[in-house]
Parts: C-alpha cells; sequence; structure tokens
C-alpha cells in the first residue's frame, strides 16, 4: 500500500509542475489547472490510506480507518463552503478570495505544526525547527491574508500604525522567535505552544494594518509564496513528498511573482513592506494648476467617433463599475466607424496584475486589442483620443515630472501625450494613493463624471445615432 | 526516509523548477497563475489529513479537524476560482 501512495504523490508532483508550466501560457492555461486538479485528487485519495490514517488496529484483526468520520466532515465543509462562495464570488472580487483561499492554507500549515508541537519531543531537532518555522510563517500568512481580504472587501477601510510601529513589530517578532526557540529545546508544553501561535498570528496583522490598498497585490503574493513555503516546511516534518515539493515550488514561484509585480509599481519588497504609502506623504503643497474641465457624453462621443485612433485606458473604477462589456460595445462601434481602437494596460492597473485582462477577456474583447505598458506608451502621441476609465495613479504624470511625489519613478501610461484625453471618472476623488493627478487639469484633458457603465452606455447611445 | 542532504536537495531543485516554470509568463497571466499556484499549495490538505488522522487527545482532534476544513477551502476554492478566470481566456479565444 505504501508503494501506491508514493507513487501516487510522484504523480501528483508532477501533474502540479507540468499544470504550473501550462498556466504560464494563454493557450495551455485551462488545461493547466484541470492537469493540477486531477494531481490533487490522486493525492488526496490515496491519503485515506496513508499509514497514519489506516491503521493496523492492535487489538482487532486487520485494519481500521483512524477518526475517518472527523476527516470526511472536516472536508465536506471546508469543501461546500468553499465551491460555494468561489462559484458565487463577482469577477471584481477575485483578488480578495484568493486572498482568503491562501490564508486559508496557511492556517492549515499552521494547525499541522500544532498538532506535530502539541505531540511534542518525539521529533528529531531539523524536525522540530521546520515545524516551528513552517507553523509561523502559516501563521503570519493566515492572520495576514484575513487583513488583506478585510481591507480589500472594504469591512477594513482605514490603515492605521502605531507609533514606531516597526519598532514595535520587529520587538514581537524577535519575541516570536525566542517562543520559537523555546518550543524547539524546552519542553514549554501546552502553554507555550498556544503563546507561540498568538504571537505568530499577531505578527501577521500588525505587518499587514498598515500597508495601504494600493500595495495589496503584491502582499497577496508574498504571503502566497509564504504559504508555499509553510507547506513545504511542514511537508518535511510529516516525511510527504507531495506537500515538500508542491510547497517548495509555490514558494519559489510566487517569490519570483511577488518580485516581478513589485517591479512594475517601481517599489521594492521592503519599501511595500516597512513604509506605508498613504496620503500626505508629501508630493502636496503645490497642487497642480488649472482646473479640471467637464465635457458631456454627447461631445466625448463626438470626439471619439471622428478620431482615428483611440486608446483606452482601464482602471479599478472600471472594475467597480462592471463597464467591461459596455466599453467593448462601444469599441465595436467605433471600429464600425474605421477608429482604431487599442486598449492600454498597466501592469498594476486594478487591485492585481493582469486584472484588467481577466475583465476584458469576460467582455470578449480578443487579445490582440490589449497591449502592455512597453508595447503602446510610445503610440500615445499618435493617438487622437485616450479613452481613461476608472484609472487614475498610473496615469499620473507626476511618477515622471515630479520628484517630490510618492509614486514618483513608477512607470505610468503616457495617456496625457495624447492629442486629448477623456477621462471617465465617478467625482473628483482623488486615487488609491491619495495623491492628486494633474492629468485631469492639463489643458487637453476633459472629465466625463459618471458610473463607468452608465457613461459607457449614454457614449454607446449617442455613438448610435452618429 | 527523506532526511539530511537528500531533503536539501529536494528543496533545492523544486525551488528552481519553480522559478524556471514562472519566468517567462506573459502579465495577462499574472493573476490566473497566482491563483492556480494558491490552488497547488492546498496540497497541505494530505498533510491536515494525516495530523487529524493520528491525533489522539481532544485538542489534537480540534485543532486537526479545523486544519482539514482550512486546508479543503484551500484546495476547492482555489480550484473553483482559477478555473472561473481561465474559462474567460477560452470563451475569447473563440471570438478571435
Amino acid at each position: 500500500m505504501d508503494t501506491v501512495i508514493q507513487l501516487s504523490y510522484f504523480v501528483a508532483a508532477v501533474l502540479f509542475i507540468l499544470g504550473l508550466k501550462r498556466m504560464s501560457s494563454p493557450k495551455g492555461a485551462r488545461g493547466g489547472i484541470l492537469w493540477a486538479g486531477v494531481g490533487m485528487v490522486v493525492a488526496t485519495l490515496a491519503t485515506f490510506f496513508h499509514p497514519e490514517i489506516y491503521v493496523r488496529e492492535p487489538f482487532a484483526q486487520g485494519y481500521a480507518f483512524h477518526n475517518l468520520d472527523l476527516i470526511l466532515i472536516a472536508i465536506a465543509i471546508g469543501g461546500v463552503l468553499a465551491w460555494w462562495s468561489g462559484k458565487r464570488v463577482a469577477m471584481t472580487d477575485m483578488p480578495q478570495m484568493i486572498a482568503l483561499y491562501n490564508g486559508m492554507g496557511g492556517g492549515a500549515a499552521a494547525a499541522i505544526a500544532a498538532v506535530e508541537l502539541f505531540k511534542g519531543g518525539t521529533h528529531e531537532l531539523a524536525f522540530m525547527v521546520l515545524a516551528v518555522l513552517g507553523g509561523l510563517i502559516g501563521a503570519v500568512s493566515f492572520s495576514g491574508s484575513l487583513v488583506a481580504f478585510s481591507k480589500l472587501q472594504g469591512i477594513m477601510k482605514k490603515t492605521f500604525a502605531l507609533p514606531a510601529h516597526q519598532v514595535f513589530n520587529l520587538l514581537l517578532f524577535s519575541a516570536t522567535l525566542a517562543v520559537g526557540a523555546w518550543l524547539v529545546f524546552g519542553e514549554p508544553g501546552l502553554f507555550g505552544v498556544a503563546l507561540f501561535f498568538l504571537l505568530a498570528l499577531a505578527v501577521g496583522v500588525l505587518m499587514t494594518l498598515p500597508i495601504g490598498g494600493a500595495d495589496m497585490p503584491v502582499v497577496i503574493s508574498l504571503y502566497n509564496a509564504l504559504t508555499g513555503l509553510a507547506v513545504g516546511f511542514e511537508g518535511f516534518v510529516l516525511n510527504n513528498p507531495a506537500m515538500i515539493i508542491a510547497g517548495t515550488v509555490v514558494g519559489a514561484a510566487g517569490t519570483l511573482l511577488t518580485q516581478l509585480m513589485a517591479k512594475a509599481m517601481n517599489r521594492s519588497l521592503a519599501n511595500v513592506l516597512f513604509k506605508s504609502f498613504g496620503p500626505g506623504d508629501g508630493g502636496e503643497g503645490s497642487g497642480p494648476e488649472g482646473e479640471m474641465k467637464p465635457i458631456e457624453a454627447q461631445d466625448a462621443a463626438i470626439l471619439m467617433a471622428y478620431s482615428n485612433k483611440v486608446i483606452i485606458v482601464p482602471g479599478f473604477g472600471m472594475a467597480v463599475a462592471q463597464a467591461q462589456h459596455k466599453i467593448w460595445e462601444l469599441t465595436q462601434l467605433l471600429e464600425k466607424k474605421g477608429v482604431e481602437v487599442k486598449f492600454a494596460i498597466h501592469p498594476v492597473a486594478g487591485r492585481m496584475p493582469g486584472h484588467m485582462n481577466v475583465l476584458l477577456a469576460e467582455a470578449g474583447v480578443p487579445y490582440d486589442k490589449i497591449f502592455d505598458l512597453e508595447e503602446i506608451n510610445n503610440e500615445f502621441p499618435n493617438a487622437d483620443c485616450a479613452l481613461v476609465i476608472g484609472a487614475n495613479d498610473v496615469v499620473n504624470p507626476a511618477a515622471r515630472n515630479n520628484p517630490d511625489s510618492p509614486i514618483y519613478g513608477m512607470p505610468i501610461l503616457d495617456a496625457d501625450r495624447a492629442q486629448n484625453v477623456i477621462v471617465m471618472k465617478r467625482g473628483q476623488g482623488r486615487g488609491f494613493s491619495g495623491i492628486e493627478n494633474e492629468l485631469f487639469f492639463a489643458d487637453n484633458a476633459r472629465m466625463l463624471y459618471g458610473d463607468g457603465q452608465a457613461m459607457a452606455a449614454e457614449l454607446v447611445g449617442h455613438l448610435k445615432t452618429l | 526516509m527523506i532526511t539530511g542532504f537528500i531533503a536539501l536537495y529536494i528543496f533545492m531543485l523544486a525551488a528552481f523548477t519553480g522559478y524556471e516554470v514562472i519566468s517567462r509568463v506573459p502579465v495577462i497571466l499574472h493573476t490566473p497563475l497566482m491563483s492556480g499556484s494558491n490552488f497547488v499549495h492546498g496540497i497541505v490538505l494530505v498533510g491536515a489529513m494525516v495530523a487529524l488522522g493520528h491525533a489522539e487527545s481532544d485538542l489534537e482532534k480540534i485543532v486537526g479537524f479545523v486544519g482539514v476544513v482550512l486546508a479543503a477551502g484551500n484546495a476547492v476554492g482555489g480550484y473553483v476560482v482559477t478555473e472561473r478566470m481561465l474559462e474567460m481566456f477560452k470563451s475569447s479565444d473563440k471570438g478571435k
């Protein structure tokens, strides 16, 4: 039986890697998740016959499943709840759902560590160290992801920091490590284990609290990598190769993905984690000159209809307003009139890299109309009109020309270089970073106030009559 | 079974594999891929099952039970969400 289990873990590990490989190209992506899914089912089914579950009973004849009822009930509860919530959630809320599920994985890794530590003393040094480290990382990822989830979900609106927050965090983290060392070398018993996990959970919460919403994607990706690492460590503790390989692969892949995201925002990871990014970080005092000039939907429609080239820049506002379907309708109408329409996607538009691509794909916009920052930036000067929909910081010229601005140096879409800029926006408020956007005050910019979807519908209406 | 340097080698090779597998991913797939890798570490489920399987005291059973619930949520939720996102890429392919 053991050979069968090991073989199925081997198959699962291979399928996970191949699945991830396929998921990194658009063509095979759907097959990729299917392969990984098959791997998961194979590994889970085989585990029911794991020697720690399917135990030889000392007094009875033969074998019996240990705690089978508990295992089945727990899988049913977790599985059904996750299935239901995953099917129900709107596409715009995907980032926080990923954070939530990721946090659950971290919590599970911490729970494994807790059970192993309760049993205590039976493992050798290396195993104790890995159990403690895995538990620490898992617990931090669990509570941190939950904070990230509640921030994105809007349950927790404010970012706040204690005075000398980073010093406090460092002390707390050191204390957690100290208790961890006590667990490894001493025999602190139940109290020590409980204290350790409470401290670890507090570290996760306090680490995430001061981080602003604009940085959340990077943070979620980081916790994703951390959960992977925790799972890998607990895999060593449980002597489970499937967990070791899958966990480590995710840990490494997630770390790379986190770096890619941070790079796209021109911020180092340390910067994201230890320097809160909020209003009042400078760049104020000298407000932009000029004023915001509104435009009516009809004029905007005429302007676009008689353009040769229109570049659409979507942002989180489009996601909130669910405007992507109307925007695609608008695009098709414009193309019928002979206007060339392209979409320009900033790497961190929305709340996650690729967020806009997913939404546009949902609306049916083909790939070949969607362009990355590097591909399209030199086309803005040739465009008659740039239509900015609910994007703000990613088109803020301050990133290019105001060294005092907190976003200075971040690559942006040069929408301001188009002949005309129409900014579709709900109101005069600032973007997620809380910075004033001088693009909105520029001479070639016009503000189209209103809900993204309603406004897009109005534009479509006017275009039809032209 | 997996001890000492063997463990270290597995760790090292798996880390390089993860790094390589993802290194050429287009921006368009970052979110689905993050979601997909989130699903893959749902394998923690098998560990949680084992932990609950050999739990003896009530406390161990409670913690193990919570672990399995969370792990199952990670695996199932991660799959559903990734599948839904990638589903859209298929439909846009057709329209092309």
